[in-house]
C-alpha cells in the first residue's frame, strides 16, 4: 500500500443465525431446500397475517453479546424497513433501528506487532429477504422465498480497520467465535456470514475522506481483492485531483473490480417505524444470567490455556482452536489423563489432520476413534512401541478399525528395550566398521547417530533407541 | 328483532329447524336491496354445518351460537371464501385459512351467511369507498323518504344487514369507530372490545394498533354472545392479551351491586347539534332512574385526538397495504418491468380514499417529517390514554355521543375532512384502546336512529355490557 495514504474501514457482517425456525414465523431455517418449500402465509405476506417472535433469537443474540463484550439492552424495539422489492413479501423488512438489542462491543484481533481492539458500535436483529434469481429465463426474474424471514444478527463495527489483513483477522475471529457459541454455522458459501464493507482513503492526520460501501461479500478472498482495488482506486482518483462520490458498489468477481449498484437498489427512504405487529423486547437479569451460563469457553480462553497450562506452541493450540470441533476432539482425547497434552496435540495437528486430508473427511467422521486412538498414543507413551511404529499403523487404526495393542502384538511390534537383546544388534552393527568407530573416537557426535540408525534398521524400527543409544556409547568408548 | 337466546329457544323447542332458519335468512339476504353483503354463503356450501347443528339440537347438546346466520365483515379471512377487503386488488382473493375469531365463531357453532360489504380496506365512514358500491341505511329519513342514506363505515354492510334483520348479527372491525358509528347510525348496538381482546390474525389489517374487532347485533345480550366467542388469548398475534375466555351473558340485565359513578366529558358537547344534545339529557334521566351518579369530566386532549389519529392510521396503513403489489396474489396491472407492474397494480387496484391515505402515511413517515407528525402523534397518544386513565380514577364510565350527526344521504359529503369528523367523538378511544359500546338511544327530529357511546375501562367489558344492558331496558328502542 501506498505510504502516503491510510485506509479507513468499518464493516458490517450479517451472521445467519442458527436456529429450527425463522424470526417471525414456524418455518424451518433451512439452507438447500427445494425453492419455495420452506415458505408458509406469514412468510409469503397473505393478508392478515402477524409475526410472532422466535426467542430462540433473542438467546443467541444475548449469547453473541457476551462474547463480542456488548452491552445487552434490557428494552429493543423491531421497526419496519419500507421498500418495495419482489423477494421482500410484506414490502417491508423488520429490524431494529433506534433501539438494538446490542450496543458498544469490542474484540481484540491480533495485528503484525500489536493486540488491536476493534470497537463495535451494535449488532441487532432482522429478518433476511427472499432471493430474486434473474438469469434462468432471459424474459423473466424467478423468486425463491426460502430465505424470506431468516434470522439475521447485524453486527456493526466503528471504522477501526486500516488494512485488508485486519479486516480478515477480525472475520476469522468473528466466525471462530459466533460458531464456537453456536450462533451461526459460519458456512461463507451459503450466505450464512456476510460482510458489506465501508472504506475510504486519507492523507495521514487529515480528516475522515468521503467512503464508498461494497455491499454484500461472503468469501475472505473476495473481500480482501475488493478492499484492495477500492483502496486503489480511490486514491487513483484523489491523487489525480478527482474526488469520490459517496457510493453503494457492488464487487465483480469475474472483473475484481468493483462497480456502481444502480441507483435505484439504493436510493431509499425507508421510513422506520415501530412494527405496531410487535410488542418491544424486554430482556431481564435473570434470563441474561440464564444465559450466560450456557455459553462456554471461548477460542481466546482456549488459547490461553493450552499454552499456559498444557503447555503447547502457540501455532499448535491456535490451530486447534481453529475450529470447535477440533478444541473438542484434544480436549476429548487429553480427558483420561494418561498422555501428555503436549504429544496429543502434535499428533492431532500431524498425522491425524494429515490422514483426514488425504481421505478427504473431517474431523467428526473420525469421532468414534478417539479411543483407539488414546490407545495408540498410549502405547507411545508407555515405550510399547516407538512413534515411527506407530505412524506406521495409524491408518490401519484409523481407516480399519483396527485395535492399536491387537496390531502391534500381530505384527510384532512392541518395542524391544531388553539390553541383552538389542546387544547383539549393536555388536553386529559395528562389525566392518572401523574407520567409523575411530571417527566417534576422535569426537564426531554425527557417527553415534548412523550407528543408531543402522541398529534401528536392523531391529525393523522395534528397538529402543534409548537403550540403543546408551549401549552404543558404552561400546564405544 | 328475535335475539339469539330467543332463536336458540326456537331451534331447542323444534319450532324451526337449523335449516329452515338459514334459509329464511338466507332467502331475505339475498333479495335484500341493501348491498350489505359482498358474497352471499349459498345454503349448499353450509349443508354440513346446517346438518351437525341440527344433530347437536336434536341430541341437546347445542353450543353457544349454535345453528345462528352471521354476517361478516369481508375484512376476515375465511378460508376458501372470497375475502376482498371491499378492494378491487382482492376481488379475487380466496384465502387458504380461517381467521383467528371467525373459527371460534364456528368452533360455537354459528353459520356464516356470507361476507358483509365495508369500506374498502375498512377506510371510510359512510361504506361509499367500497368497490362493490355503496351500501344503503334501512331506515329512511322520515322528512326525505326518496333518499337514500349512508349506513356509516367502515362497518356499514355489517350495520345495515342487523338491522334490515337479514342477519342476526355480525361481526365487524373497528379502527377509529368503525363499528360503533355505523351502529349508531342504523340503530343498532355496536361494541369495540378493549384492544388486545379480540386476535387480529387473519383480518386484513388497516392500522395494526388500533384494529379490533367485535359484534354489531340487535342487542347488548347478543353482543355478550359474541363477544364471549371471539375474545380470547391467541399466541399467533403477539399484540393479544393473555386471557382466557370469559362468560359475558350472565351480568345482562342484572343491576350492580354498588352505586355507579359515570362521566359526561363536557368538552365533547361543545358544539354539538340539538339532536345530539336531547339524546344525552334523555340518557341523563334515564341513568338518574337507575341511581346512577353523574359527574361533569373534562379531557384536555380531545381537540388533537382527530389529527392524531389521521397520522398514526395511515403510517401504519401505508405500511400494511406494502404488500398487495401484484405479484404473489390479487389484481396484478400490466407492465413490462417490476415498477411499472407495481405502480399499475397499486394504481388500478386500490381506490381513491385508499390511495389517499397510503399517501399521507408515507408522508409522515418520511425522512424529515418523521419526528414533526409521526413521532409527536405518538406522544400525544400517550398523553390521550393517561387523560382517560386521570378520568377513570374517578368514573365507573364515560358517557358521550357516538357520531356528531345522523345517516346522511349517500354521495353527499365529498370532502374528506369533513367525512372524517364523523369519528370525532369514538377515535379518542381507539387511540387509548379502551372498550366502548354504542347504543341506540332515540330517534332525530327526522326519525332517524342516533346513538350514544359508553366507555369503559381497559378490560371492564363485563361490567359495560352490564351497565349497556339497564340503559337498554331503559330507552326500550326497539320497542
Amino acid at each position: 500500500m501506498n505510504n502516503d495514504w491510510e485506509l479507513v474501514i468499518g464493516l458490517e457482517v450479517h451472521a445467519q443465525l442458527k436456529t429450527e425456525s425463522k424470526l417471525f414465523s414456524s418455518s424451518p431455517n433451512q439452507f438447500g431446500s427445494d425453492p419455495n418449500s420452506n415458505v408458509n402465509f406469514i412468510d409469503a405476506g397473505m393478508p392478515g397475517m402477524l409475526p410472532v417472535m422466535n426467542s430462540g433469537c433473542i438467546e443467541k443474540a444475548i449469547k453473541t453479546g457476551f462474547a463480542l463484550n456488548f452491552q445487552i439492552n434490557p428494552y429493543s424495539v423491531f421497526e419496519r424497513k419500507n421498500y418495495f422489492y419482489a423477494d421482500l413479501p410484506q414490502g417491508y423488512q423488520i429490524s431494529q433501528f433506534e433501539y438494538p438489542i446490542l450496543t458498544e462491543g469490542f474484540v481484540e484481533i491480533e495485528t503484525e506487532n500489536e493486540i488491536k481492539k476493534i470497537r463495535l458500535e451494535r449488532a441487532h436483529l432482522e429478518q433476511d429477504a427472499g432471493k430474486s434469481i434473474h438469469d434462468i429465463d432471459p424474459k423473466y426474474s424467478f423468486i425463491d422465498l426460502n430465505r424470506v424471514g431468516t434470522p439475521l444478527l447485524e453486527i456493526v463495527s466503528y471504522p477501526d480497520f486500516n488494512s485488508a489483513d485486519e479486516v480478515i483477522n477480525y472475520l476469522t475471529l468473528l466466525r471462530q467465535v459466533l460458531m464456537y457459541i453456536d450462533v451461526c454455522d459460519g458456512n461463507m458459501q451459503e450466505g450464512s456470514l456476510r460482510a458489506d464493507v465501508n472504506l475510504s482513503v486519507k492523507r495521514p492526520n487529515a480528516d475522515l475522506g468521503t467512503r464508498c460501501e461494497i455491499k454484500n461479500m461472503n468469501s475472505f478472498k473476495f473481500i480482501r481483492l475488493a478492499i484492495e482495488y477500492e483502496s486503489k482506486r480511490q486514491i487513483q482518483v484523489l491523487e489525480s485531483g478527482g474526488k469520490i462520490d459517496q457510493n453503494t458498489l457492488l464487487f465483480d468477481t469475474s472483473t475484481g473490480k468493483t462497480r456502481p449498484m444502480r441507483s435505484k437498489e439504493f436510493a431509499h427512504d425507508y421510513r422506520y417505524f415501530p412494527d405496531p405487529d410487535l410488542l418491544p423486547v424486554h430482556i431481564s437479569n435473570t434470563q441474561i444470567d440464564a444465559i450466560k451460563t450456557t455459553i462456554g469457553e471461548l477460542p481466546q480462553q482456549k488459547l490461553v490455556r493450552y499454552t499456559n497450562e498444557f503447555k503447547l506452541e502457540k501455532d499448535v493450540a491456535k490451530i486447534i482452536i481453529s475450529e470447535k470441533e477440533y478444541a473438542e476432539f484434544f480436549e476429548n482425547l487429553i480427558l483420561s489423563n494418561s498422555i501428555k497434552p503436549k504429544l496429543v496435540a502434535s499428533w492431532l495437528v500431524g498425522d491425524i489432520f494429515s490422514f483426514i486430508k488425504d481421505k478427504d473427511l473431517e474431523i467428526k467422521d473420525i469421532s468414534d476413534k478417539s479411543l483407539k486412538i488414546i490407545e495408540l498414543l498410549e502405547l507411545i507413551e508407555k515405550g510399547t512401541i516407538s512413534s515411527k511404529v506407530a505412524k506406521g499403523i495409524l491408518v490401519d487404526v484409523l481407516e480399519n478399525n483396527k485395535e492399536p495393542a491387537l496390531l502391534v502384538k500381530e505384527l510384532g511390534l512392541e518395542q524391544v528395550s531388553d539390553n541383552d537383546e538389542l546387544e547383539k544388534f549393536v555388536d553386529e552393527a559395528l562389525v566392518g566398521e572401523e574407520e567409523n568407530i575411530k571417527k566417534f573416537q576422535s569426537g564426531s557426535d554425527r557417527v553415534l547417530g548412523y550407528f543408531v540408525g543402522k541398529c534401528l534398521k536392523a531391529t525393523k524400527g522395534k528397538g529402543n533407541p534409548k537403550v540403543i543409544n546408551d549401549l552404543l556409547i558404552k561400546k564405544l568408548k | 328483532m328475535p335475539t339469539i337466546k330467543e332463536i336458540k329457544n326456537q331451534l331447542s323447542n323444534k319450532n324451526i329447524s337449523v335449516q329452515e332458519l338459514y334459509y329464511d335468512y338466507y332467502d331475505k339476504a339475498k333479495k335484500s336491496k341493501l348491498n350489505s353483503f359482498n358474497h352471499l354463503l349459498d345454503p349448499e356450501y353450509n349443508k354440513e354445518n346446517i346438518n351437525s347443528s341440527q344433530i347437536r339440537y336434536d341430541e341437546g347438546k347445542d353450543l353457544s351460537l349454535d345453528g345462528i346466520p352471521l354476517g361478516i365483515k369481508d375484512l376476515f379471512c375465511t378460508k376458501g371464501v372470497p375475502t376482498t377487503a371491499s378492494s378491487k386488488i382482492l376481488e379475487k382473493f380466496i384465502p387458504e385459512y380461517e381467521s383467528y375469531v371467525t373459527q371460534n365463531l364456528l368452533n360455537d357453532g354459528s353459520l356464516f351467511l356470507g361476507k358483509n360489504n365495508c369500506d374498502e380496506f375498512a377506510m371510510g365512514s359512510s361504506n361509499e369507498t367500497s368497490f362493490f358500491g355503496p351500501v344503503i341505511n334501512p331506515w329512511k329519513n322520515k322528512n326525505n323518504t326518496d333518499s337514500q342514506l349512508v349506513p356509516g363505515g367502515s362497518s356499514g354492510g355489517s350495520a345495515s344487514a342487523v338491522a334490515e334483520g337479514i342477519c342476526v348479527a355480525s361481526i365487524g372491525t373497528d379502527t377509529g369507530g368503525s363499528i360503533r358509528q355505523p351502529a349508531s347510525l342504523c340503530g343498532v348496538v355496536g361494541l369495540k372490545p378493549t384492544f388486545g381482546s379480540c386476535s387480529r390474525w387473519g383480518v386484513v389489517a388497516f392500522a395494526s394498533s388500533l384494529d379490533q374487532a367485535g359484534p354489531i347485533t340487535n342487542s347488548v345480550e347478543d353482543a355478550a354472545y359474541l363477544l364471549s366467542s371471539i375474545s380470547s388469548h391467541d399466541p399467533k398475534d403477539s399484540t393479544c392479551s393473555n386471557h382466557e375466555r370469559d362468560n359475558f351473558i350472565e351480568s345482562i340485565g342484572k343491576s350492580f351491586d354498588r352505586r355507579i359513578t359515570i362521566g359526561i366529558p363536557s368538552d365533547y358537547l361543545k358544539d354539538i347539534n340539538s339532536d345530539i344534545a336531547e339524546q344525552i339529557e334523555n340518557t341523563k334521566k334515564h341513568l338518574s332512574k337507575l341511581n346512577v351518579n353523574i359527574v361533569d369530566v373534562e379531557f384536555t386532549t380531545t381537540n388533537f385526538a382527530l389529527s392524531t389519529y389521521y397520522i398514526l392510521a395511515p403510517a401504519e396503513a401505508s405500511s400494511n397495504l406494502a404488500r398487495y403489489d401484484g405479484i404473489r396474489y390479487g389484481y396484478r396491472g400490466e407492465g413490462n418491468t417490476l415498477e411499472e407492474i407495481y405502480v399499475n397494480s397499486r394504481s388500478e387496484g386500490f381506490g381513491e380514499e385508499v390511495i389517499r391515505r397510503i399517501l399521507i402515511g408515507t408522508y409522515v413517515l418520511s425522512a424529515g417529517y418523521y419526528d414533526a407528525y409521526y413521532r409527536k402523534a405518538q406522544k400525544v397518544r400517550r398523553l390521550i390514554k393517561n387523560d382517560f386513565q386521570r378520568i377513570y380514577n374517578e368514573v365507573d364510565f364515560i358517557l358521550t355521543p357516538t357520531t356528531p350527526n345522523e345517516a346522511f344521504q349517500i354521495g353527499k359529503k365529498l370532502d374528506p375532512i369533513s367525512m372524517y369528523m364523523n369519528d370525532i367523538f369514538t377515535v379518542p378511544t381507539s387511540l387509548a384502546g379502551l372498550p366502548a359500546i354504542s347504543l341506540p338511544s332515540g330517534l332525530s327530529k327526522n326519525g332517524l336512529p342516533l346513538g350514544i357511546q359508553l366507555i369503559g375501562n381497559y378490560f371492564q367489558e363485563k361490567s359495560l355490557l352490564q351497565m349497556a344492558s339497564l340503559l337498554e331496558k331503559e330507552f326500550c328502542f326497539n320497542e
